[in-house]
């Protein structure tokens, strides 16, 4: 629609940014979170540049705190692998939490049952049955979307808020521990524990599942047909219809390979940090797994960086808090601001400003 | 003293002349038709009038008075309104919520109230519209009649209908007619646009005729022939086609559709027992006004859309209820009609290509990049696409992006090729191109249907021309026979012949 | 058994209030055709500017009030997400939750992060306007906010929605954004409004929480019931008086398994699925309206003019 106003600067779409501008957006969008965050390192009344230190460098300059980031990313690198496997379809799986809760309950069932059986087969008996549970789990609000066209992004979230439910049933019900009394179960046979990759530390092979699953999927996107089909009918769904793909068996199996990963994030904190179940063993692992999934532009090693980052972000958090008495949750904030930001600075990026 | 008066119109799109030196003129209490093909500028005009573009040059007067419309809301305030072929309706809302949005100056609405005036407004119109009625409800001659009003309750003086019956059943016709005749008498004049030559004689007084963006004339109705109409809408004393299109009546029919019958995005009906045939070595050309059901057939004979009863055979076999991949691997060559939603844009070039055969490019469910790549290669230079394989499409030119499409469905040889539009927003050396690569493919003894708007592009390369009206085939001639009074009369309905 | 009930209905208008107008909120807000996420953190930014802004300034009203203006900013940038800027509104409304979860948190241990008590502020009180009314009486001693959000709140989201100007585009623009912008009224104005009224009551339903019912701010003060004002607005169909009773049916059911467990009543199912119910109502809901689901039609699509 044109109009006969006076010419003046407007931003219009554009296909062709100017060069410079993709990769100054992490750029900017460290500095934007920089000068953001820094205000409240202020009102703790510390020096931001010291304080950016112990938040971000000094983790990495010692052992324990190092393995420690491995730790925090491991359940990050596993619920932003799952998301990425249904949001490159174009389904918006906003369920990972309750998926993993399932796999979490299935891996706690089968590890209390595997006493007296050798690791070798009580591990990989637990990956898989998370994965089943995660993917059982997914499959309604993907049945729905898929044959209905019920919208999953609701679906999904209301999933999550009745798994919450049968955990609490389960923790406060037969899997309640007889001693304490306390909603938590049983803990899994020893040989169903996660082994520790470095002794007296908390890294553990999930963090090797982790790797794994992150190398998959980045076989699986760029190496195989399925990758291919799932990017195009995210990318373009008419045009993948067209080519004769198989538009809505594509969705449901992302969806459902999507939930059956997240269930192996829940695996994965019962096996390798908890050793039972309880009901705050995600702390929003699942929602996160958005965020994180967003950042890495929907990309393996993406996905891999923007865990490890957050990961780093939260140790150090700790580390400043210890050091500056500036409280832990700057960690929260810096990845939302991060966030925010980067979204924000990518789509401008779609513009140009024209003097119009 | 005309009530509309534009002169000397000039709408230029970059290095589109939509309208060249336009003039027109409405008088007061006619009803007056905006003849022409696809493309001739007759809704361009009307957006200008309507304020939705401006004119590149030229002037604007109501009732005398030389005008600037910047936009519809000036439009309106001038006394114009206008029902475009979309509905603006909000489906759950009642009648009354639909008038008067945008249009009300209290911050409480009363409903009561509204419903009132707008049931009052309805009534000085004689518009039979119920407003409590939620329009979700109504039927498409229901909703037409709430556009009217809503343009009637903004004291519309002059109202300009965009192919209004296009979406409306015959007795919703007759309807719309009585109730136009009937405001006509109350002082509204009305201009509608329209390609359809039984209904322009029928209920208006002159004729206005654009073709490629100029004004051909003028005319009163009653002065004029439907052959004479046809004419100057299609523009031409002869056609001249001077290639040798000589099919041999032995050989086979490739491809037969009967009794096709689909509805489109809407539930209406868009094909009507739809029934033609494509012999080896043939390229039929399906001429017609865009809307009449083109793009359903083009969607069904890609295996995208099911009709709802019908046979569509290749060699005998029939295709429907199978799903696209299965319609390619039985012979069926499809070029989607919009190429934007044909190719994934994120996607490389060598994706692109190998999309529709993914599994003869994979082993055991893996890639064979190689292969992928050679097969992009290959596609590239045989079809003299300027782009390497790993760009992404969506930086492509339309005319690249083109020969992408006709690339993967054309290497693969196919039996029957579906051409929708093809070189729609193409240029020159581009369309060259792609009408080159459908000739060969006619050598080749594929049998080609070319869907277009562009009478042009159907004469120059077609064997045997058919004409689609309202979902019907109406008439197929042989193309040196074709004359222009004849494609025009059947493409706007005032001729059938038994096919 | 009857005094059971008295107080069953009694909390359940008290245990509802703070989920309603948190849904009402997000009622508006879909209605307009955005899913704002971001409810769970601005409830909880809500809890925290309330209570923080209360204790310093000692007035229980005036933490209200300015809980209500961080909603209403708080709102304001979503906006400027997901309507300026077309950002994916599930990735900008979780992003926003966790941002200001994160806030809420470091802003606490900040103000009180030394304390060995956690802080604690006298609360509203109730008020009982029908005394000693039998039955009545009892089920009146609620807080003047409980009153406010029933009686005021409700009818005039209802009014508003439905009997002005203003809600004849919200609903519009939900539908059919392209229409709207035909006749002249600005999508993206009213787009921002609505964003806007939704923040500030989803901050007054956190703020509730912390300054009528625990006169506290704790880690877990909303849990969840962001997504809960969720369910509830589908639930209800996208309508504030089926919100409302939604809002009852869902506060109802958590206040009543919590007297059953209170009174230590073993039943044969979990108490749990009395919680889950309603979800489960809502999903089938959803499957049997399937395709002609009352969703807002253009939920979660960014308009843009083209």
């Amino acid at each position: 629609m044109e109009n006969t106003e006076k010419p003046r600067w407007r931003l219009v779409k554009t296909d062709n940014p100017p060069f410079w501008v993709k990769p100054l957006i992490p750029v900017l969008a460290l500095i934007g979170t920089f000068i953001l965050t820094s205000v409240l390192i202020l009102l703790a009344d510390a020096n931001p540049f010291d304080a950016y230190y112990y938040f971000l460098f000094a983790p990495l300059e010692n052992k324990v705190s190092l393995l420690e980031i491995l730790v925090k990313s491991t359940p990050l690198m596993i619920t932003g692998v799952a998301v990425t496997y249904a949001f490159a379809t174009g389904y918006y799986n906003i369920g990972a939490e309750g998926q993993l809760y399932a796999g979490a309950i299935a891996a706690t069932g089968i590890g209390m049952a595997m006493h007296g059986i050798p690791a070798i087969v009580a591990l990989p008996l637990m990956i898989i049955g998370g994965f089943v549970a995660g993917m059982v789990w997914a499959l309604i609000p993907a049945l729905l979307k898929v044959k209905l066209a019920v919208d999953e992004v609701v679906t999904t979230l209301l999933m999550n808020s009745i798994m919450a439910y049968i955990v609490s049933a389960i923790l406060n019900g037969p899997w309640r521990d007889p001693n304490s009394g306390w909603p938590q179960s049983p803990d899994i046979a020893p040989t169903a524990v996660f082994f520790k990759l470095i002794p007296r530390s908390r890294l553990n092979f999930g963090f090797v599942l982790a790797i794994v699953l992150i190398l998959i999927l980045w076989i699986v996107m760029t190496r195989t047909s399925f990758g291919l089909k799932m990017r195009a009918v995210g990318l373009g769904k008419p045009a993948a219809k067209f080519a004769g793909i198989k538009v809505n068996r594509t969705i449901l199996t992302a969806a459902l390979i999507s939930g059956g990963i997240a269930g192996i994030a829940g695996v994965a904190e019962v096996a390798g940090i908890h050793f039972h179940l309880i009901g705050e063993i995600s702390p929003g692992y699942g929602y996160t797994g958005v965020i994180i999934a967003t950042l890495g532009s929907l990309n393996a090693f993406g996905v891999g960086l923007a865990a490890l980052f957050f990961g780093l972000v939260e140790t150090g958090a700790q580390t400043l808090s210890r050091a500056l008495g500036v409280p832990v949750y700057l960690g929260e904030v810096t990845q939302a601001t991060m966030l925010l930001v980067a979204l924000g600075m990518l789509l401008l990026q779609r513009y140009k400003l024209r003097r119009m | 003293m005309y009530i509309v008066e534009m002169q000397k119109v000039t709408k230029i799109f970059g290095e589109l002349v939509a309208n060249d030196h336009v003039d027109f003129q409405l008088r007061k209490g006619e009803i007056h038709a905006l003849l022409g093909e696809n493309g001739a500028g007759k809704t361009t005009l009307m957006r200008i009038l309507y304020g939705l573009y401006q004119q590149t040059t030229g002037d604007i007067f109501i009732n005398g008075e030389k005008v600037t419309i910047n936009s519809p809301k000036d439009a309106i305030r001038k006394g114009v309104g206008m029902v475009t072929q979309h509905f603006a309706l909000v489906p759950p809302m009642t009648v009354a919520e639909n008038v008067v949005l945008g249009y009300t100056d209290s911050f409480v609405l009363d409903q009561a109230a509204i419903e009132k005036k707008v049931g009052e407004a309805a009534d000085q119109f004689s518009l039979d519209i119920n407003p409590k009625s939620i329009v979700r409800h109504l039927s498409v001659g229901q909703r037409q009649r709430v556009e009217i009003l809503k343009a009637l309750y903004r004291n519309a003086k002059v109202l300009i209908l965009d192919e209004p019956t296009a979406v409306l059943v015959p007795q919703e016709v007759d309807s719309l007619f009585e109730t136009l005749n009937r405001l006509r008498k109350d002082g509204l004049s009305v201009i509608f646009i329209s390609h359809k030559l039984d209904e322009v004689t029928k209920i208006t007084d002159r004729v206005t005729v654009l073709r490629d963006g100029k004004s051909i004339g003028t005319v009163d109705t009653v002065n004029v022939t439907q052959k004479q109409l046809a004419a100057m809408m299609v523009g031409r004393d002869t056609f001249g086609v001077t290639r040798q299109t000589e099919i041999n009546p032995d050989n086979k029919k490739i491809l037969e559709v009967e009794g096709l019958c689909a509805l489109d995005d809407k539930g209406l009906p868009a094909l009507k027992n739809l029934k033609l045939s494509i012999r080896s070595g043939e390229i039929l050309g399906i001429a017609g006004v865009g809307g009449n059901g083109q793009k359903e057939l083009a969607e069904i004979l890609s295996g995208v859309k099911s009709p709802t009863s019908g046979v569509i055979k290749i060699n005998d076999k029939n295709l429907v209820g199978k799903d696209p991949s299965e319609f390619s691997k039985m012979g069926m060559g499809r070029i989607p009609e919009d190429r934007h939603e044909g190719v994934v844009g994120d996607l490389t070039v060598y994706e692109n290509l190998a999309l529709e055969h993914l599994d003869e490019y994979s082993k055991n469910g893996f890639l064979d990049k190689q292969a992928i790549r050679k097969n992009a290669e290959e596609l590239i230079k045989n079809f003299q696409i300027k782009a390497k394989p790993s760009d992404k499409i969506r930086t492509l030119s339309g005319g690249n992006m083109q020969k992408v499409l006709l690339a993967r469905v054309l290497s693969r040889q196919p039996e029957v090729v579906i051409a929708p539009q093809p070189t729609r927003g193409l240029d020159v050396g581009a369309t060259e191109y792609v009408r080159q690569q459908l000739l060969e493919q006619r050598s080749r003894g594929a049998a080609v249907m070319l869907i277009s708007e562009d009478l042009d592009e159907i004469l120059s390369i077609s064997d045997r021309i058919v004409v689609i009206y309202e979902g019907e085939i109406v008439g197929t001639i042989n193309a040196q026979d074709a004359t222009p009074e004849k494609l025009g009369l059947m493409m706007s309905g005032a001729l059938r012949e038994e096919t | 058994m009857e005094v059971f009930i008295i107080n069953l209905i009694a909390a359940t208008f008290r245990v509802s209030t703070p989920i309603l107008l948190a849904a009402i909120g997000e009622t508006y807000s879909e209605r307009a055709g955005i899913l704002n996420l971001g409810i769970e953190g601005i409830m909880f930014f809500g809890a925290f500017i309330g209570f923080i802004v209360a204790d310093k300034s000692g007035s229980l009203w005036m933490g209200l009030l300015v809980a209500i203006l961080s909603g209403v900013l708080a709102g304001l940038l979503m906006g400027l997400l997901s309507v300026s800027l077309g950002v994916n509104q599930h990735v900008s409304g979780l992003g926003i939750t966790l941002l200001l979860t994160g806030l809420s948190l470091f802003g606490f241990r900040l103000v009180y992060g030394g304390r060995s008590t956690p802080p604690a502020i006298p609360s509203f009180e109730t008020i009982r306007p029908l005394g000693d009314v039998p039955v009545l009486g009892q089920i009146s001693d609620q807080y003047l906010l409980t009153y406010i959000t029933f009686l005021v709140v409700i009818p005039l989201a209802w009014f508003i929605l439905y009997r002005t100007k203003f809600g004849l585009h919200i609903r519009a623009v939900g539908e059919n954004p392209e229409a709207v912008d035909a006749a002249g009224v600005n999508v993206y104005y009213v787009r921002y409004s609505v964003l806007a009224i939704g923040g500030g009551l989803m901050a007054a339903g956190g703020a509730f929480l912390s300054l009528a019912q625990l006169g506290a701010f704790t880690h877990g003060i909303i849990a969840g019931r962001g997504w809960v004002a969720i369910a509830i607005v589908i639930f209800g169909n996208w309508s504030p008086v089926k919100v409302m009773g939604g809002a009852l049916i869902f506060g109802g059911t958590f206040a009543l398994q919590l007297r059953l467990q209170a009174m230590g009543l073993q039943l044969p199912i979990p108490y749990e699925t009395f919680l889950a119910l309603p979800y489960v109502v809502t999903i089938i809901a959803l499957v049997l309206a399937g395709r002609n689901a009352s969703y807002p039609a253009a939920l979660l699509k960014p308009y843009r003019r083209e």
